[in-house]
């Protein structure tokens, strides 16, 4: 018989079916992770260069057709308004899917930022959602069905930004509602969404998200002093497609500073991993166990049977 | 006066306004800066009243014209640069800086270094209102340019009045 024993076979093929058994999940979770579509778009929104003026609140209002406003849009008392004992700042809802909020730190000239989704590389809220209504589309927005949508206000509560917002003021058909980077009547036909195209400031430059990436670090480069060293989105939880430049430290004008660069989705991605493992192998090895254990008893009782109709043959 | 004097008249009186009509063309009094005007009238600019208070051309027109520019970054390469056909704002600045067609020409030129060029609104916005917080001008945005009707429509002037809290 050539070089390979039986026992040597056997051997070497119960280390490959472990080692195949223990990679595939390590290279399935490589697979899974995004770092967005090569031509998403986005948009750098650059703090230095808003001046508060909510131009891009009204493009919104009107693009997305919502409600009308309890102000008018031009009205700067909004920036005074607080929430939850004066620690919350306006925040984006089912009637306005995007904010600008007011700063002063450490009692400068006002900074001013734009609230809104951010449009993330692997979305807490997709990931979220056990009916699939949110979508990440190629051109980087992150839509949602509200036809599909339940109303279980899982991605309100996965949002790292605490973006989506819900219509709890209907009654019968309660959906979330939520920037989606005008998609449907802007985005996907190459238009730029309509906050943007108002912005009588530039804050808001529309282009190919690896492009943003540049013209941020550039930004940054070219101005000495202007900027914190930071592209604040490029790497954040796996990468968004809205990314801000900043004067001053960002925890300062309202972001996380520090919300870790791994998409959410990554908290739970091995414990998702082994799930698929334990439905496929366990009902297996349990039914495996029970059949042994059961064969032994079955074999001891014939055993016992056998003997007895031994004893018994034994008597006559 | 001769048949010959008459003419040379002519063509002298000719050259004259024709070399008064290219600076006109150069150099406006007054410019209407209107092309994207829809919330908000434009603006009609006193070109000559700028020149007074300016203090060379380069401080809207960069490198294109006049005087040429004194920034220390821009004159690395623009040091020698020669005036260029026209010098209007939008000429440089695109009234449409997001279109599809404008974003892929960028995206695809490796070898551009102004990737980052604001658009035409922005230009105005930057340069004039930079400049009039500097020296004291109107910097509300209807000292320069009224609201139009569809303006007050799409900041709904009316809304507050209803005296309604916000939120």
């Amino acid at each position: 018989m050539s070089g390979i024993s039986r026992r040597r076979f056997l051997a070497a093929s119960v280390a490959g079916c472990a080692a195949t058994t223990l990679a595939g999940p390590k290279k399935a979770l490589a697979a899974g992770s995004f770092t967005g579509y090569p031509d998403g778009m986005g948009v750098l929104v650059d703090l230095t260069r808003c001046i508060g003026c909510r131009s891009c609140e009204a493009a919104c209002n009107k693009e997305q057709n919502l409600p009308a406003p309890d102000k008018s849009f031009d009205d700067k008392s909004v920036f005074d308004e607080t929430f939850h004992g004066g620690k919350q700042k306006r925040r984006p809802d089912e009637n306005a899917y995007t904010v600008v909020n007011r700063y002063n730190p450490d009692g400068s000239d006002p900074l001013y930022r734009k609230v809104q989704c951010n449009h993330c590389n692997e979305p807490a809220c997709l990931s979220s959602c056990f009916v699939n209504a949110y979508t990440k589309t190629k051109e980087g927005a992150v839509v949602y069905n509200p036809n599909v949508c339940v109303g279980c206000r899982n991605c309100l509560v996965a949002c790292p930004f605490g973006i989506p917002g819900y219509s709890y003021s209907s009654a019968f058909d309660p959906v979330v509602k939520k920037c989606i980077f005008c998609h449907e009547t802007r985005l996907k036909n190459g238009l730029p969404p309509a906050c943007v195209d108002v912005c009588p400031q530039e804050a808001l430059t529309f282009g190919k998200r690896k492009e943003l990436i540049k013209i941020g670090h550039q930004r940054i480069q070219t101005h000495p002093g202007r900027y914190v060293n930071h592209l604040y989105g490029e790497n954040e939880l796996g990468g968004t497609s809205w990314m801000y430049l900043s004067p001053v430290n960002f925890d300062e004008v309202g972001f996380d500073p520090n919300p870790g660069n791994e998409p959410i989705i990554n908290n739970v991605k091995d414990f998702l991993g082994t799930v698929p493992m334990v439905l496929a192998i366990w009902p297996a090895m349990f039914t495996g166990f029970h059949l042994l254990a059961k064969k032994r008893e079955h074999d001891k009782n014939n055993q016992d049977t056998e003997k007895q109709h031994g004893e018994e043959g034994g008597d006559q | 006066m001769s048949a010959k004097q008459i003419v040379m008249t002519l063509m002298m009186l000719a050259i004259v306004a024709a070399s008064s009509l290219v600076l006109a063309a150069e150099m406006p009094e007054r410019a209407s800066l209107d092309s994207m005007a829809v919330l908000f009238e434009g603006v009609e600019f006193d070109h000559a009243m700028h020149i007074d208070l300016g203090e060379d051309c380069s401080t809207c027109h960069h490198h294109t014209t006049g005087t040429g520019t004194t920034n220390e970054r821009c004159i690395r390469c623009h040091a020698d640069s020669d005036e260029v056909a026209t010098v209007g704002c939008r000429d440089c600045h695109l009234d449409n800086p997001f279109s599809a067609e404008n974003i892929n020409r960028e995206a695809l030129d490796r070898y551009q270094f102004h990737i980052d060029t604001p658009g035409l609104k922005a230009a105005y916005h930057w340069n004039c209102v930079g400049c009039h917080e500097e020296m004291d001008g109107p910097t509300d945005c209807q000292d320069c340019h009224a609201r139009t009707l569809e303006g007050d429509e799409f900041y709904h002037k009316n809304a507050s009045a209803t005296g309604k809290s916000g939120h």
